[in-house]
């Protein structure tokens, strides 16, 4: 063999070890990096997945399941964030919720993760990053960029097409790895089935009577800043939806219909399938929409696009953008006024002793005006027995 | 189901495998600089697939 080939293989050998090994490192940390959550006042237990179905102990999608519990008599309520780890603001959300709660009557149920396979590794191909800081009186908060759905690593091989289970509706074949095309689950089935199987054990064992899943969708999404309500939620969506649109928001929140047709949602299928009203809350994020610019963690967090804006000036989106953009703490902010309206819209409409009553949480204007950091705790500064991660 | 999926996972993981050695084999053995560089670029997904790691 010529020198000059063998130098030429064993540069390239070289290069492609370093590569490896470079690449490796990065994709290695995102998946085995945990984020610490810091439990409140108002958490009074924590238990995990595994607890309500053997399917899912000990795997990567076993997350917490945060316990906010009065002690008194009341109602029970599931919010739950993480289903699409590319949506921050739900899983953002939900950890406001578990590190400034308290609950004085009933008792809440958390969900920070649904999905943590999915928050495990990023989109082929989209360029999104890694990771994401939030900003803090005590420093930065990172958290995992995730996908939409569970991870090949833990999910492989996907069916030609996936027949939905029970109703065996026929879907897109990676929407056997999505959260929310899985629902009501499926106790043998793969990992994302046997995780909404046993979501749906908790929600059945623990009684929920309200189940909020949090989201955010493109703009160029029609089903955009609005609360898609399963029948049995219908009421309390569309007063709340009203009363935040009339005095809190002044981008409007509408309420639309869980279709009964399009099965393996949260909204439809935990409904039907438990005693619980479920929900679906949505929220603008220009950072999943098709024409953005640059995919980076700026554009995730503030929420600002040229060219998103310019499709709006031609009136191609579903919600309003200019140049203040979404940035995370509207967001959240939306997210967390919505759930605490619709549980005292919710008060509203039961008798005293079934209701639930819950404070100590930010609503839009303050998270707006402060920042969202300002509402998380520095976990180096409490007992470690108060720390969990996610 | 857990069962056939993870059969067909270990034969997915046994063809990567099987992938890598001859990509490995080819490498050493070709005489041309060009299939060599090729054969390098071409092999990283699969030994980061059979690492568990992308």
């Amino acid at each position: 063999m010529e020198r000059r080939t063998l130098l030429v293989k064993a540069l390239s050998l070289l290069i492609t070890v370093v590569f490896m090994v470079v690449a490796g490192r990065e994709f290695r940390a995102h998946r085995t990096f945990r984020e610490p959550v810091v439990a409140g006042e108002g958490v009074t237990a924590v238990r995990t997945l595994g607890d309500y179905h053997p399917g899912v102990k000990g795997t990567v999608n076993d997350c917490n399941i945060y316990f906010l519990d009065s002690g008194k008599p009341g109602a029970t309520v599931l919010v739950f964030g993480g289903t699409h780890p590319e949506e921050p603001a739900a899983n953002l959300t939900a950890e406001l919720f578990v590190e400034n709660a308290r609950v004085e009557q009933g008792r809440l149920l958390v969900v920070i993760r649904g999905n943590r396979s999915a928050s495990t590794y990023t989109r082929n191909g989209e360029a999104y990053p890694t990771f994401y800081r939030i900003p803090t009186p005590w420093g930065e908060k990172t958290y995992r960029m995730g996908d939409r759905c569970s991870s090949p690593l833990d999910s492989w091989p996907d069916p030609e097409v996936y027949l939905h289970y029970p109703t065996k509706q026929m879907l897109a074949y990676m929407d056997i790895r999505n959260l929310n095309r899985t629902w009501p689950g499926r106790p043998g089935g793969l990992l994302t089935e046997r995780t909404t199987f046993a979501f749906m054990e908790l929600i059945r064992s623990e009684k929920v009577d309200v189940f909020i899943d949090l989201h955010e969708a493109e703009l160029e999404y029609p089903v955009e800043n609005t609360i898609v309500a399963h029948e049995k939620a219908q009421g309390v969506a569309a007063m709340t939806s009203m009363v935040l649109t009339a005095q809190e928001f002044p981008v409007p929140i509408g309420m639309e219909f869980s279709p009964v047709a399009l099965r393996g949602l949260s909204h439809r299928e935990v409904g039907d399938n438990s005693d619980a009203m479920s929900m679906i809350f949505e929220v603008a994020e220009p950072f999943l929409d098709r024409i953005r610019g640059i995919t980076d963690e700026a554009l995730l967090l503030e929420g600002k696009d040229e060219f998103v804006k310019k499709a709006g000036e031609h009136g191609l989106l579903y919600a309003p953008m200019d140049d203040s953009g979404w940035p995370i703490a509207v967001r959240v902010g939306r997210h967390a006024s919505t759930v605490l309206q619709t549980l005292e819209t919710f008060n509203t409409m039961e008798t005293p002793e079934r209701q639930i009553l819950v404070s100590g949480v930010p609503r839009y204007a303050e998270l707006v005006d402060k920042g969202l950091g300002a509402f998380f705790r520095d976990p180096s500064g409490v007992s470690e027995d108060r720390v969990f991660y996610e | 189901m857990i069962t056939l999926n993870g059969l067909v996972t270990a034969a997915y993981y046994a063809m990567t495998a099987l992938f890598g050695v001859v990509l490995c084999r080819n490498f050493f053995r070709t005489r041309n600089a060009q299939d060599a560089v090729l054969y390098c670029i071409i092999l990283v997904p699969f030994v980061l697939r059979l690492l568990r790691v992308k």
